[in-house]
């Protein structure tokens, strides 16, 4: 199980979790099983054609996907995922 | 047996290694450390270029802050050139394998005509102000007078640049810009501590002003009661040493990314949501800006900004004083900025975590390719570096 780590932004679509610990050997599988638990998340994290939209970030144990190999990026059990959606308050 | 003065002198002058003008000169050339041991009065009437000041009567104290490795050669010197004998003797048994007092002290320096100079003097007024930063080596007299002298332009008077801007305006930054078309609402003052109850209405320009003048009478405050936009961004920042970005939509983070990087101005970026805040250090083509970082924004109903989600007052309070003390770090020069770096607060969980960023080479603002013009609401109008591949540099973000 790897947990993926759910931004403030993202947890009412995610049940009010924090953490959610997920089954895959690539990011892209731990997030199409993040999907199964909660299909709201979908259009938060993927365009119509089904890459990553580019105002999230996704990162495995600190290194952003976008310079590994993306969707294709193998996760291992003890690594974390964090999903990492740009944020504009400030005022 | 008692010594007299004689006594001591002479045992001294047998002990330590005296050189000439010259000497110390070449020394400090080839990497030796020059060192000041006169009292400070003294050293404000001007020292020699380069040497450090650490008065005699606090030389056991700070050497070693000065001078971490005992084997690096140290020259000290003084007025005429006996106290600085009595302090190399000092260093000698610390252990400091290669001190010499400097023969004739600053006196004969200046007697031949050798070049000195004369450091910035703080009026009495603000050495006692600032007496905490003068006792920390890294800021200094100096460091001090590079704050006095330092233009900080503030995106917004709000939750971030409320406290961001008290304590830089208490620190002595000099003079401090602030781009904020609005005025004070009272739901603002939950969190936006530069303003007060009874200036609801006012504009949070003005208002800012008022704290800041109340504060510190050594900063000048430059108000720009306008909105942020591409037709104004380049004259708002021109002549700012730093911004700190403390708005709350993604158009304006982006159009003033993209300014700032055309000017090479570095921002201090930091946002917030509820019980979270994000922060980082861009400074154009030394690390990721944020357009790096974020290539595109997120259409809005997916990212609520504070009027529509809430936060929990403290939060921008934590990440605009981070923002301040990285802006301090960029001003002096000092420490590690937070460049090519997250920093990811959550309050809730009290933790703190950290994210690599990179510069991404096709970036439409701060890539290798060159950008020809901006179009307004975020699109850029981008020309591929030669070589590129044109599907992979042509960059279109709304």
């Amino acid at each position: 199980m790897t947990a993926v780590r759910i931004p403030p932004v993202l947890r009412a679509q995610a049940g009010n979790q924090k953490r959610v610990e997920v089954d895959g050997a690539t990011v892209g599988e731990a997030l199409d099983a993040l999907l199964v638990q909660f299909p709201d998340l979908r259009e938060q994290l993927f365009s119509g054609e089904g890459s990553l939209n580019r105002f999230v970030n996704v990162y495995v144990n600190g290194r952003d996907v976008r310079y590994e190999q993306e969707l294709a990026t193998p996760v291992k059990e003890s690594d974390e995922v964090i999903l990492l959606p740009a944020m504009a308050g400030g005022r | 047996m008692s010594k007299s003065y004689r006594d001591l002198l002479r045992e001294a002058r047998a002990a330590v290694r005296e050189v000439d003008t010259a000497e110390t000169e070449l020394a400090a050339e080839r990497g030796a450390i020059v060192i000041d041991v006169r009292e400070t009065s003294e050293w404000e009437q001007g020292h020699i270029g380069g040497a450090q000041h650490v008065s005699k009567s606090y030389i056991e104290q700070e050497i070693e802050s000065v001078a971490p490795d005992r084997s690096t050669p140290v020259v000290l010197y003084c007025a005429g050139g006996i106290r600085s004998l009595f302090a190399a003797q000092t260093l000698m048994s610390m252990g400091y394998a290669d001190v010499a007092s400097m023969r004739g002290g600053f006196q004969a320096w200046k007697t031949e005509g050798r070049a000195f100079s004369t450091p910035v003097v703080l009026s009495a007024e603000q050495k006692q102000r600032y007496s905490r930063h003068l006792l920390i080596p890294e800021v200094g007299a100096a460091g001090q007078a590079r704050l006095l002298d330092s233009r900080v332009l503030f995106i917004g008077a709000g939750g971030l640049g409320s406290p961001a801007m008290l304590y830089l305006a208490a620190a002595g930054v000099g003079t401090i810009g602030i781009v904020d078309f609005d005025v004070v609402d009272a739901s603002n003052l939950q969190r936006q501590v530069i303003h007060r109850t009874d200036r609801v209405g006012m504009p949070k320009t003005e208002s800012a002003a008022l704290t800041i003048a109340e504060l510190n009478p050594d900063v000048r405050v430059v108000a720009h009661p306008e909105a942020l936009g591409e037709d104004n961004v380049d004259r708002l920042i021109e002549g700012y040493d730093l911004v700190l970005d403390g708005t709350d939509t993604f158009e304006t983070r982006y159009t003033l990314n993209d300014a700032a990087v055309r000017a090479g101005i570095p921002v201090v970026h930091a946002s917030v949501f509820r019980f979270e805040g994000q922060l980082s250090v861009f400074v154009p083509h030394e690390g990721p800006c944020y357009r790096c970082l974020y290539p595109t924004p997120p259409p809005p109903e997916l990212a609520p900004g504070c009027s529509v989600a809430g936060v929990l007052g403290v939060v921008p309070g934590v990440m605009g004083l981070l923002q301040a003390t990285e802006a301090i770090k960029v001003l002096l020069g000092i420490g590690d900025p937070l460049v090519g770096r997250l920093l990811i607060y959550d309050a809730l969980d009290g933790a703190f975590s950290e994210l690599q960023l990179r510069r991404d080479p096709h970036c439409p603002a701060c890539g290798d390719g060159q950008p020809v013009e901006t179009a307004g609401d975020g699109v850029f109008i981008f020309s591929p570096a030669p070589g590129a591949t044109t599907g992979a540099a042509t960059g279109v973000s709304a």
